[in-house]
């Protein structure tokens, strides 16, 4: 990865002219390996942010972790002590964010989590300097949960890889869901054949199945359903249904109803723009990783306009106001520094060979998350 | 209380996963009996024959020529690495040999993502082959499943009568045997090498197109399966492709039975929470603790010769 990075340095130096850079941003994430495609859409979002913005002065230096602690670990110590970066966002794993963010912070270094939400960052262990632009990991569960109840689902079978955003999320989706669990599955992160669950599945009795699976574990779960047959009717979180992954799965994926905060068919300005942007520059549509980078760097270029991140509390405060156009419609940040948003349910749909996602509803709106309490700044 | 039928579906589940297991091991095992070479790329070709089955099966819809694909472009990409890479290999230690390997397996995976992208590509199962079947005692199992069980069995009888009755089967155990010997009696000892590393290659090729129909075709997806293969040689005694064979049932039979029946064990004596982050844990380690005691019991692996 290092040539990789010399490029996108090159490419940053090239673009900012003779001019040195003022602003130093460190992102690790995953760029190689199963996860990539999440990392490499947030990574291109918060490009093109960046580009959109017309300013020179800011230089990305981007690393990949490869989906593994000790190494995201070991980029996050480089990053402040050699590259001295002025902040750090991109890591899309939980594991990974438990590893780096509560370290960074600690060195009151400003870090913006463009994916990741773990609950332990969200209630007693957050942090002034830590930001989720995209949700709290239970947020897109919980409104799931809220969609199984108005679907009339009423005994549920739920499954989830067995790390933090994992537990997370049947957490969620078991504060909001009132039916009972036919079945509850922790599988193993990375897993990639499910019949031991699906035959679970089948013989429990029940009437639906949540689960939260992301990146590949979710093509693997999905082709590997639909094929057996099973044929209980399937809710998710965005995460098995991005952009990407949907090409992977194909016709499996049709019909099923997903939550996510951002959907490429949100009526409002900023949206359409970054849609439109995103697929001209990249030749690709955006998943809903790429709108959260995206955001993730507006919401840094709103901040930078106001203030320098070396003045600590007049730079928080420019993130608290959150002044930047979300390609979400509205977005603000709730007293622990993680948003509230409204959460939609969307449904795959083929649009001539594309499979997308269209909204079909509001399930939450205005929704924070339920750790704020705890969190004492 | 388990049914009948759950407990059916789930060998037949340990099964599938186990003949595929072998079709990885058989390979690593011949390499790794014959030429004494600790091959970590095996998990590279088999993830390039995926890609090569997706990417033929795009083109053509067929998903026949995307298998032979797969196999065509490992066992190609198997020779074209033996005799490059490999060859310089034979005669240093186990440690060179990780190392080549391992920055073999950096070269596929850039390579691939070079030419295919970063994003996991499509690849189904024939819509002749899909959908469940009704088996005797009203078990509902994905046909695809069951070919799959079926073709491995196949070729594990096929590897087997060549081990045992061809001339090259011949040759490939007295390479294993005596290298130097087998060489002085006239027999071409680096085109077998090369042969023996393209069978390999072509088997973990066909194995990644076959289990990548119904799993994620992307970028890394041999490195998990190359570890099992490992416990699964280790287990069979290396170099026994009857052991490989029995090696990977008894892993695909323990990791498939284990991650069901522990957490439902455990329930037995306490409580359900924990009786399941508990066996959840035990499962996972579940295949590892078969492969020590049967290490404790027979230290070269279940058919293993040499000590």
């Amino acid at each position: 990865m290092k040539l990789g990075r010399f490029l996108m340095t090159a490419a940053f130096a090239a673009l900012a002219g003779a001019a040195s850079a003022e602003v130093k941003v460190g992102m690790i994430t995953t760029l190689s390996g199963g996860g990539a495609g999440l990392g490499i859409d947030v990574r291109d979002g918060f490009m093109l942010a960046i580009q959109q913005s017309g300013r020179s002065d800011i230089e990305l230096v981007v690393e990949d972790d490869q989906q593994k602690p000790e190494i995201a670990v070991q980029l996050a110590d480089k990053m402040v002590q050699s590259d001295k970066v002025d902040l750090m966002t991109g890591i899309i794993w939980s594991n990974l964010a438990m590893a780096v963010v509560p370290s960074v912070t600690a060195q009151e270094m400003f870090y913006l989590s463009p994916n990741a939400g773990p609950s332990a960052l969200a209630g007693a262990g957050c942090s002034k300097f830590y930001f989720n632009v995209a949700w709290q990991n239970d947020a897109l569960h919980e409104a799931a949960g809220a969609y199984a109840n108005g679907a009339g689902y009423a005994n549920a079978f739920i499954l989830a890889p067995n790390y933090p955003a994992g537990k997370d999320a049947l957490t969620g989706f078991k504060r909001t869901f009132t039916g009972k669990l036919a079945g509850e599955i922790y599988t193993e992160l990375g897993q990639t054949d499910y019949a031991a669950e699906i035959a679970q599945i089948r013989a429990s009795g029940a009437d639906s199945v949540y689960f939260f699976l992301p990146g590949g574990m979710g093509i693997s779960f999905l082709k590997q359903y639909a094929d057996s047959g099973v044929g209980l009717p399937l809710v998710g979180p965005a995460f098995s249904f991005d952009q990407n992954i949907l090409q992977a799965v194909g016709d499996a994926a049709v019909g099923v109803v997903n939550t996510s905060q951002w959907s490429k068919d949100l009526d409002n300005e900023a949206n359409k723009a970054f849609v439109a942007s995103f697929q001209e520059a990249y030749g690709r549509l955006p998943s809903l990783y790429a709108s959260q980078g995206f955001d993730t760097a507006n919401l840094m270029l709103s901040a930078l306009a106001k203030a320098e991140p070396s003045d600590k509390a007049a730079f928080q405060a420019a993130l608290e106001a959150a002044d930047f156009a979300s390609t979400r419609g509205k977005f603000a940040f709730g007293p622990n520094h993680h948003p509230v948003q409204d959460v939609y349910a969307r449904k795959v749909v083929k649009e001539g060979d594309i499979y997308t996602n269209e909204t079909i509803g509001t399930v939450l709106t205005d929704h924070g998350d339920s750790y704020a309490a705890e969190c004492k700044m | 209380m388990m049914s009948f039928v759950l407990l059916a579906e789930q060998v037949l589940n340990g099964l599938q996963f186990g003949v595929m297991l072998f079709l990885m091991a058989a390979g690593l095992t011949l390499i790794f009996g014959v030429m004494g070479l600790i091959n970590l790329a095996h998990g590279s070709l088999y993830m390039l024959g995926a890609f090569a089955a997706a990417a033929v099966a795009a083109a053509t819809g067929s998903f026949l020529l995307a298998l032979l694909a797969a196999l065509a472009a490992a066992a190609v990409a198997g020779v074209v690495v033996e005799v490059a890479i490999i060859r310089r290999l034979y005669d240093r230690d186990h440690l060179d040999q990780v190392l080549a390997t391992f920055a073999l397996i950096l070269i596929f995976s850039e390579g691939t993502r070079w030419a295919f992208g970063s994003f996991p590509l499509y690849l189904d199962i024939p819509s002749t082959l899909s959908g469940p079947v009704r088996l005797p005692g009203g078990i509902d199992y994905p046909l695809y499943r069951l070919v799959l069980i079926g073709a491995g069995l196949l070729i594990a009888l096929g590897l087997d009568l060549m081990i045992t009755r061809t001339r090259i089967g011949i040759r490939i155990r007295a390479g294993e045997n005596d290298r130097e010997m087998t060489a002085a009696l006239g027999i071409d000892i680096s085109r077998l090498y090369t042969l023996i590393f393209a069978l390999g290659a072509a088997l973990a090729g066909l194995a990644g197109a076959l289990v990548g129909a119904i799993q994620s075709v992307q970028v890394g997806m041999g490195e998990p399966v190359l570890i099992l293969a490992f416990v699964v040689i280790v287990i069979g005694g290396i170099g026994s492709i009857r052991g490989a064979f029995l090696g990977a049932l008894l892993v695909g039979l323990t990791d498939t039975l284990g991650g069901v029946f522990l957490p439902e064990a455990l329930k037995l004596v306490t409580d359900p929470a924990s009786a399941k982050a508990v066996g959840a844990s035990l499962a996972s380690m579940a295949i590892y603790i078969l492969m020590g005691a049967i290490l404790i019991w027979r230290p070269t692996g279940l058919f293993g010769g040499r000590a």
